[in-house]
């Protein structure tokens, strides 16, 4: 019997999935859209209010990548409920009805012709109903196999390549079996790895896909390098913490996809997996908050987060648990570190025991314990643009 | 006993100083994770914390594997025990 629990407590959704968190969203559609979003936010305690930068003059693959995201985190099932609001009509109708599909409760206003405070007041009506009506939804027992994860790295130094990425690698290799959905990204992170990740895939399909992928990028670094990268892969900090190639810096962070598990499928920026329980790589930049952003947006509920020198980063709508192995960095800033896995360095841990610790900890976040970054108000939601507007 | 590095692999040629630094002539102990052996070797000069040590003697173009991996080539000979870092080991790629 594993040293874990095999149930968590969530909060099963119309569709069928399962959230961990209960937030009712006040969603904007566009960045002039955020004044209203956060009176409403002020306006109905209980609520989330997520402003954000962009919505506008956005065209083709762009526009697509930007609705996927909105509408996906409206969709995420950690939103019990969801206020659109938008500066028109047609737009925040879209988003709407792509929120409906789940079956959650969702409502969109539009701000043009009736201004801010009109719409203020009938979108917190709204909001109010809401949040009253998702106060009252329980959390039910549910499988393991209800759980989506999604995993990144951050300020990463040696420690994450010995300790806190391995553990991120053990639970994988620990709940893969149980059914569990599971998600890795940073493209260009893998760099140097890129071969090794390919042949970690479960399928000729999903290692072509991740080839494309990875070349399609490898494609744009080398249209707008001025040299071969080694000034900058490692960086000059890598360098000086130990990190001799680009090739070490990858296998460092594919250390978090453990040893055994392989992926099944491919997904794009904020793409929704369809192929069933599994590990899946996505599309994604290195950027922390981006990253997460869009892997909140393709339905993951919980995301664990290992780093090196201390990164602080939180999402608003799905929990991230951070890791460090890195000794000082757990004592330093240890407001920020949910699990300090640093008795790996000192034999004191093994592998096996950090990934269970990190599964019990991963369970218990589920089951409602706020994170660090929760607790401390971090709700970086960071769209990924991938060109200059119209 | 104190562990001064660990090697991910038993196939691995480097493993990573995690003491504050190992000295020169040093017995140091190493913990090889996958296999949860312990190897002790001497360490022929000063190594910092997260740099790496040879655990075995590395020819001139041999391939430097951690993490079970390729990381790269030596661009000289490393002696068992000696400094690995961006002075002697390259990347393949560029």
């Amino acid at each position: 019997m594993e040293n874990w629990p095999q149930s968590f407590f969530g909060y099963r959704r119309e569709n069928g999935r399962v959230g961990v968190r209960n937030h009712v969203l006040i969603l904007p559609v566009d960045d002039i859209s955020n004044a209203a979003v956060e009176m409403v936010g002020h306006n109905i305690k209980g609520t989330l209010a997520i402003p954000h930068s962009y919505g506008r003059l956005q065209f083709g693959a762009d526009l697509e990548l930007f609705f996927r995201t909105i509408i996906g985190t409206g969709r995420n099932p950690n939103v019990a409920a969801v206020v659109v609001i938008g500066i028109e009509p047609g737009w925040t109708q879209r988003v709407v009805d792509g929120i409906s599909l789940t079956g959650k409760p969702v409502s969109g206003f539009s701000i043009e012709g009736g201004g801010d405070l009109a719409t203020v007041a009938k979108a917190s009506r709204q909001a109010q109903e809401y949040v009253q009506w998702a106060t009252e939804l329980q959390r039910e027992e549910c499988p393991l196999s209800d759980l989506w994860i999604s995993v990144k790295c951050g300020e990463s130094d040696t420690t994450s390549g010995l300790g806190s990425n391995p553990a991120v690698g053990d639970l994988m290799d620990k709940l893969d079996p149980f059914g569990v959905h599971l998600c890795f990204g940073e493209t260009s992170e893998l760099t140097g790895a890129e071969q090794v990740c390919a042949n970690r895939s479960s399928n000729p399909e999903a290692k072509e896909k991740f080839l494309n992928t990875w070349n399609a990028y490898n494609d744009f670094i080398l249209e707008n390098k001025t040299n071969d990268l080694s000034e900058s892969q490692p960086t000059k900090g890598n360098i000086a913490g130990g990190l001799t190639t680009i090739e070490e810096k990858a296998f460092g962070n594919l250390q978090k996809i453990g040893k055994k598990t392989n992926f099944i499928d491919v997904l794009e920026p904020a793409e929704e997996p369809t192929k069933g329980p599994g590990l899946y790589f996505m599309d994604t930049s290195s950027a922390a908050a981006e990253c997460v952003t869009l892997q909140a947006a393709a339905g993951f509920t919980v995301h664990l987060f290992p780093t090196g020198q201390g990164n602080v980063i939180g999402n608003p709508i799905e929990p991230v648990i951070k890791l460090t192995a890195n000794p000082n960095t757990a004592v330093t800033m240890s407001e920020h570190i949910d699990l300090d896995v640093s008795g790996i360095l000192k034999r004191e841990m093994n592998l096996d025991q950090a990934g269970n610790e990190l599964v019990n900890i991963t369970v218990r976040t589920a089951n409602g314990r706020h994170t660090c970054a929760e607790s401390l108000g971090h709700r970086e939601f960071v769209l990924t643009k991938l060109f200059r507007s119209a | 006993m104190t562990t001064h590095f660990i090697a991910h692999d038993a196939a691995d040629t480097v493993g990573v100083v995690v003491v504050e630094k190992v000295l020169a002539g040093q017995e140091v102990n190493g913990w090889i994770m996958e296999t949860d052996e312990t190897v002790t070797i001497k360490a022929l000069v000063e190594v910092p914390l997260g740099h790496k040590l040879a655990l075995a003697d590395i020819q001139n173009d041999d391939t430097i594997v951690k993490y079970g991996n390729d990381i790269g080539r030596a661009v000289s000979d490393i002696p068992k025990g000696g400094y690995v870092h961006v002075h002697n080991v390259k990347t393949k790629r560029w």
